[in-house]
């Protein structure tokens, strides 16, 4: 288990010195469109922009090495399955049908090489930006910037407090589990189903009860600090918005429209070149 | 105090059960056998959290532990997948109502209950409502997604059952049992 799962790297190019308001938003902006279009010319276009984006910001290899690696294999899985279960579809979706190879069930189509294409594409479309945004905002900033863009104090201070407990919860399952490895229970690979089911259960029983005394000692010292009384909140890590915060959020817009326009002239979500 | 808020106890809740529900999806599954299925141990913990706290914890405590692995692990939240055990969790909740975990034991018919609507919820979520989704949002081909709804029925109805069902046992033997107590 790594415990910098999010991997906050403190540096100071532009992209760090942005609000976390501003790159969420940009984020979630940019990830909605990515969703719904299914036009390679704009995906690209927007995996390129992510891309610049990451190199900007001083990203090292090191530190998205694995990550990269575990995206890039649980694509081609995806990919893969997609053409064994149905090698059809893209003649399907559009409508034509370009034989490339026959082989039966697996008859291979231009249309099909071209809708796994987009499909590689959009599994990796929003990567650059969430690893820029997860590794240039302090967690700490992460819930005031829930708060900015329009969720309830409560709820991003929940948020906050799970931020906050991982490496903790980690932590004590990392103890608990070793404790009672030494008095003997089978957790490793050599174990049965069932015992390894009761394995578990082991570990999590006096995990999770110490974690609900933990949510009673929690709940008692915020509510002594009058928790939840007033309407609004103040966010220690909350920052100003700068010229720079506006003009991501001008360029997400931008980018949103532009995905908009490309589906107007393909007449819906999907970009057709077999017409 | 105002019903709609969440109570200071409820907050703590989501944030505590997020992190156990995050921690348990990255790192601990259980194989089943099968190649590439594991059974996922957080659903069984949803079950519980949901069933102690209610629809709403449930909820958000489903929602942002998913999410939250998902973006740490894929670099992208699966959003069909991840609102899918939001709802999960909101649907559990509903039967605290009828648990009351609270008041100590669980009799039979009170576990037997809760297996039969997780069951009932899982393959409605799994089955239903996650892969109907993936055809619509991101136009995957039905069988692929359908087979990966049943499977993940079959494996997250386990994991809430076993897993659920002992969490709740446990936790409920350790409260003093409701009129347990006489004046003497």
């Amino acid at each position: 288990m790594d415990n910098n799962i999010f991997g906050y790297d403190h540096n100071n190019t532009w992209v760090h010195q942005l609000t976390g308001t501003s790159k969420l938003l940009f984020f979630i902006l940019v990830s909605i469109i990515a969703m719904i279009s299914y036009d390679v010319r704009f995906i690209t276009l927007v995996l390129i922009l992510s891309l610049i984006i990451l190199y900007q910001s001083q990203i090292k290899w090191s530190q998205v090495r694995l990550i990269v690696k575990l995206i890039l294999i649980f694509a081609c899985l995806n990919l893969i399955t997609v053409y064994i279960f149905s090698p059809g579809h893209g003649a399907y979706l559009y409508g034509t049908q370009h034989i490339i190879l026959h082989l039966g069930y697996f008859t291979l189509t231009k249309e099909q090489l071209f809708y796994e294409l987009n499909l590689a594409l959009k599994y990796l479309v929003t990567v650059p930006i969430s690893l820029v945004f997860l590794i240039t905002t302090n967690p700490s900033e992460f819930s005031s910037s829930l708060n900015h863009i329009g969720v309830s104090y409560r709820l991003s201070y929940a948020v906050s407090l799970a931020l906050r407990y991982i490496p903790d919860v980690q932590r004590d399952y990392q103890e608990i589990s070793m404790a009672q490895q030494a008095r003997g229970y089978e957790l490793s690979k050599k174990g049965k189903f069932m015992t390894r089911i009761k394995g578990v259960s082991q570990i999590l029983i006096p995990l999770i009860l110490s974690s609900l005394d933990k949510i009673q000692v929690i709940s008692q010292a915020m509510e002594l600090r009058r928790f939840g009384k007033n309407k609004k909140r103040t966010w220690y890590m909350a920052r100003k918005f700068s010229r720079n915060d506006y003009l991501t959020i001008v360029l997400a817009i931008l980018i949103v429209l532009l995905g908009v326009w490309f589906m107007k002239i393909d007449g819906g979500r999907f970009f057709n070149p077999f017409k | 105090m105002n019903k709609k808020k969440l109570s200071v106890q409820s907050v703590v809740a989501i944030g505590i059960g997020t992190a156990i529900l995050f921690l348990l999806k990255r790192w601990v599954s259980i194989p089943t056998g099968i190649p590439n299925t594991n059974i996922d141990t957080s659903y069984g913990f949803l079950g519980f959290i949901a069933v102690l706290f209610g629809p709403v914890v449930g909820f958000f405590v489903g929602f942002f532990g998913h999410a939250l692995s998902d973006f740490t692990q894929f670099g992208a939240p699966w959003w069909t997948w991840v609102f899918t055990t939001g709802l999960v969790g909101f649907a559990l909740g509903f039967l605290k109502k009828y648990m009351k975990p609270e008041e100590g034991r669980f009799g039979k018919k009170k576990l037997i209950i809760y297996n039969i609507y997780q069951v009932i919820i899982n393959v409605i979520g799994w089955l239903l409502i996650a892969p109907t989704g993936d055809v619509l949002i991101y136009s995957e081909p039905a069988n692929k997604v359908y087979l990966q709804g049943i499977v993940s029925a079959i494996s997250n109805s386990l994991s809430t059952g076993i897993i659920g069902t002992i969490l709740l046992v446990v936790y409920a033997s350790s409260k003093v049992k409701k009129g347990s107590l006489k004046k003497e």
